[in-house]
């Protein structure tokens, strides 16, 4: 039932905003995808423009070895699930998953009972069975949710796509949701794309997770791909925390002002950098010849972590430093700070 | 003139990229002639007949119909009739739309559709309850004719109908404005230390001027135009009781057709004004009327 | 200011004015709407049963009563087939005057009714613009085997088609108006939604689109013909008034007062007003009815 799903080099504009410029993708049969980035990144765009719903200016989308641009939206059977859900009100919940049934060619449409044991299937998949007279206004937002997937199932589509899945929806239903989600594409296995603006749920959910910004894509790989090897200074700061240091990299050091502050780099070319480094990558040392000196300046609580704001010389911006388990220095401490892990990009 | 974009952006379903939704060029080519050849059959074309047939008898004939005493009578006697009219309505509309929109008391429900009854009941019921109450067979027709006073067939009568019928006007527009504005800056001019009636002149009332003008325009309109209701009871005494749009009835039914349409020509005008002013409230001021519109 | 604390009249503010407000509102909607429109129920119901019963029965009555719910009840389903595909080119297409017409559509709302009826006779009569175009088109048709035969004589102006007309020229803002903002407020997703599950553009409209805008459709059908019922002004010029045949109720109503039959006035005035309020309340509550179970919309 799944598709692989080719976008080849999409662009599109709206009257003079550029919303894709240039942007392609890779999907496996199956993969379950996520389109990450911030509002006005074109993702939302890039979504619609895979359903049909919008058609780009230079192009083209593939579902296997199939060009959409010949599809009708019937014909290209996607299931699509809108970030308000987009249900029928004036319809109870068994007449909105029957729709894309009811609206196929006479000779196509199942007959009656087999379209009531259909519902009543994808009710219990999605884990609402007994609710098929209830009208959308007396469900919960979940519940909404569930019946606009089960809506999008029916139709046996060939990729499913969803539009914020969880946005509006409350922080605990959301977290639950996204469990299940995860669980039900590992059962039904469409080829699946969502969007989503949370870097978490991205992180979390997908197989692979393709960064947008600003109409193009800045990086497509696993969670940990791209957590851990930010192609480009967006991803590293679009992604968690991230402190951002000027240096200089001479051979294999980069030196923050005249202190060299990490050193192994395998980088050939010298010149001025940005150095960006995770609050977890900085470790209060006692002694060690790549250190930045620094004041302690605020101390707070993030999370199960605790936080040091360290103030560096010739730094405007103080550091951040998850302290872990370690004995938290006092407000005015002078420490020694290690940079474990960071990423280097050329100074723009 | 920073509104300027109001309208496309209170509909933004308009021209949207999404291939999913809209006709077929043709289906919306028939749909807008469709709504286009209605629109000119059944508005368009009386509104220019009235004109036209206004015109009809060149300029002098048209001067002579609308100047004549009996016409310049009804005339005078319409801005008198809208003059007292109106402002009552008006008054009474603030204050039902304060009472409402301010207060929350039992029986709100009931009182808004109270207001809106005029809405319901033909004009020539509207005259007619008058005739019952002050008609020379009427409850209190006797008591009046003994102390000679005349309230049918004469100004008071036509006032009263005219009141009737203009009721809920000013009060509708208003009451949904206000509610969607509560009472939060009356509230803080208060506890400020302001009076009431300052508050009220200060806030509340430039805070609504717009739909109060909205208002006071369609209840203006509609007693200047009122037929039926001040048909009943007028009586049609000529240079008397005629308001303009019984000036143009007897003016038709004498086949005096051309007059007819001269002084109707100018009742046509006044509502293109309305139109107008109405049109231009909307565009520019499209937030605090657009409530009222969805009722 | 007396209250107790198991019944509140109102609920407590600091803003000051109610008891000033209330009055006026009060005393004004008494004295000018509610006592004169009780006056008139007490009247009618002071008639007795006997003449309440001639005049309600009279064929005249009937036949004026039948022409002002039938002809209104036609106009307002003219205006609401016209008036939603009006209200739907002025909401989803763009063309060159749509904000013009979209003003253009109050129209029967500003210019009153007189001259819309002046104005309509002229053009509807035998000699008038439109009504020369329709004189040759005059046809009668006789359904076989019956005596029934159905026809245009070629005449609009003083006879019920005419009525009609002046009906459907005084309603049609109201479905437009009623319908225009539910339709702009439609959101555009579930559109999309359909158009994804595969319903072809007829389905979409009459299946997704049109289902939550049926009860403003409604309303605005109830206020037309609400408003066409009663209408005096813009008919009687065109109406021709032929008792029995083109004479509206109102004007009957008029007639009887003319003659000083107060009684008989305010029987058919009762008669009319009673319908109409039951007509009103009736589609009421339909309309509580869907909110309930659709959501608001």
């Amino acid at each position: 039932m799944s598709v692989a799903v080719t976008i080849e080099a999409i662009e599109k504009r709206f009257e003079n905003f550029p919303a894709l410029r240039g942007v392609s993708l890779d999907i496996q049969p199956g993969e379950l995808v996520a389109l990450l980035g911030p509002s006005g990144s074109g993702k939302t765009t890039l979504l619609r423009l895979i359903a049909g719903l919008e058609e780009a200016d230079r192009g083209r989308v593939l579902f296997g070895d199939i060009d959409t641009r010949a599809l009708s939206l019937r014909d290209r059977r996607i299931g699509f699930v809108f970030q308000q859900y987009a249900l029928f009100k004036t319809m109870n919940v068994a007449d909105n998953i029957a729709f894309g049934l009811r609206s196929r060619p006479r000779e196509e449409r199942p007959i009656a009972s087999e379209i009531s044991k259909r519902v009543k299937g994808l009710l219990e998949l999605v884990q609402l069975p007994g609710l098929e007279k209830r009208y959308p206004s007396q469900l919960s937002g979940g519940q909404r949710q569930r019946v606009a997937l089960a809506r999008a199932l029916a139709i046996e589509p060939r990729v499913l796509l969803l539009d914020e899945p969880f946005g509006a929806l409350d922080a605990k239903v959301r977290k639950d949701l996204r469990a299940w989600l995860r669980e039900l594409h590992g059962r039904v296995g469409h080829t699946t794309v969502f969007v989503t603006h949370d870097q978490e749920e991205a992180l979390e959910l997908a197989d692979r997770v393709a960064i947008l910004n600003a109409g193009k894509i800045e990086q497509v790989g696993s969670a940990d791909d791209v957590y851990d090897h930010p192609a480009t200074p967006f991803v590293c700061e679009f992604l968690g925390e991230v402190n951002k240091l000027p240096v200089k990299v001479v051979g294999s050091q980069a030196f923050f002002g005249d202190r060299p502050v990490l050193g192994g780099l395998s980088q050939n070319q010298g010149g001025p950098a940005s150095l960006y480094v995770r609050p977890q990558h900085l470790r209060i040392v006692d002694e060690t010849p790549l250190a930045l000196p620094g004041t302690v300046e605020h101390l707070r609580r993030n999370g199960p972590l605790r936080r040091a704001e360290v103030a560096v010389e010739g730094l405007k911006k103080r550091l951040d430093v998850d302290l872990a388990s370690q004995v938290a220095p006092a407000i005015g401490e002078r420490v020694r700070l290690r940079i474990t892990h960071g990423n280097l990009f050329a100074a723009a | 003139m920073s509104d300027a974009t109001l309208p496309a952006a209170t509909a933004p379903a308009r021209r949207d990229g999404s291939r999913a939704r809209g006709e077929s060029r043709f289906v919306q080519f028939v749909l807008i002639a469709v709504s286009l050849a209605f629109l000119l059959l059944f508005l368009l074309l009386p509104l220019v007949t009235v004109f036209v047939e206004a015109a009809a008898r060149g300029w002098e004939a048209y001067r002579a119909a609308i100047t004549e005493p009996d016409a310049q009578a009804a005339i005078r006697l319409t801005l008198i009739v809208a003059a007292i009219a109106v402002p009552f309505n008006t008054v009474v509309g603030i204050a039902a739309a304060w009472a409402i929109a301010k207060f929350e008391f039992r029986g709100k429900n009931l009182l808004i559709s109270l207001l809106d009854l005029p809405f319901s009941v033909s004009p020539v019921i509207s005259g007619l309850v008058f005739v019952l109450l002050f008609g020379a067979q009427g409850y209190f027709g006797p008591w009046l004719q003994a102390h000679g006073v005349s309230i049918i067939f004469a100004l008071p009568g036509l006032i009263l109908a005219t009141v009737f019928v203009t009721f809920p006007f000013v009060a509708r527009e208003l009451i949904p404005h206000m509610q969607s504005l509560g009472s939060a800056d009356e509230e803080a001019a208060l506890t400020l230390g302001a009076s009431p009636w300052r508050v009220f002149f200060t806030i509340t009332l430039p805070n609504v001027k717009w739909s109060l003008f909205y208002g006071i325009l369609l209840c203006n309109a509609r007693a200047m135009g009122e037929f039926g209701a001040v048909a009943v009871v007028s009586g049609k005494i000529r240079g008397e009781t005629n308001t303009m749009p019984l000036h143009v009835e007897i003016l038709y039914n004498e086949y005096m057709g051309p007059a007819a349409f001269a002084v109707a020509s100018l009742l046509a005008g006044l509502a293109l004004v309305t139109l107008v002013l109405k049109t231009l409230l909307e565009w520019h001021y499209g937030d605090a009327i657009a409530a009222s519109r969805r009722h | 200011m007396t209250t107790t604390a198991s019944f509140r009249w109102r609920e407590p503010s600091i803003l000051p004015g109610f008891g000033l407000a209330m009055g006026i509102t009060v005393t004004a909607l008494s004295l000018i709407v509610l006592i004169p429109l009780a006056g008139l129920f007490v009247k009618a119901a002071s008639a007795g049963p006997a003449d309440i019963w001639a005049v309600a029965t009279s064929p005249r009555t009937l036949a004026a009563l039948r022409l002002s719910f039938l002809g209104a009840l036609f106009a307002a389903l003219v205006n609401t087939v016209f008036g939603l595909i009006l209200a739907w080119v002025l909401v989803r297409y763009d063309f060159p005057g749509r904000r013009l017409i979209d003003a253009a559509v109050d129209l029967p709302f500003a210019l009153p009714t007189a001259v819309a009826g002046i104005s309509l006779a002229a053009i509807y009569a035998p000699n008038g613009w439109v009504g020369s175009w329709l004189a040759p088109l005059a046809f009668r048709f006789t359904i076989p085997f019956t005596d029934v035969s159905i026809g245009f004589d070629g005449k609009v102006a003083y006879t019920p088609l005419g009525v009609m007309v002046a009906l459907i020229f005084i309603g049609l803002p109201f479905v437009v108006r009623t319908v225009q903002p539910v339709l702009e407020e439609l959101q555009s997703d579930v559109e999309e939604a359909a158009a994804l599950l595969g319903a072809n553009r007829l389905r979409t409209v009459f299946r997704v689109i049109l289902p939550p805008v049926l009860p403003a459709l409604l309303t605005g059908f109830v206020l037309a013909f609400a408003r066409a019922v009663g209408e005096y002004g813009s008919v009687i010029f065109i109406a021709g008034n032929i008792p029995m045949v083109s004479e509206i109720a109102p004007l009957l109503i008029v007639i009887r007062l003319e003659q000083f039959d107060y009684a008989g006035a305010a029987v058919m005035a009762t008669m009319m007003l009673l319908i109409s309020f039951a007509l009103i309340l009736a589609v009421n509550l339909v309309q509580a009815r869907a909110r309930r179970r659709f959501g608001d919309v």
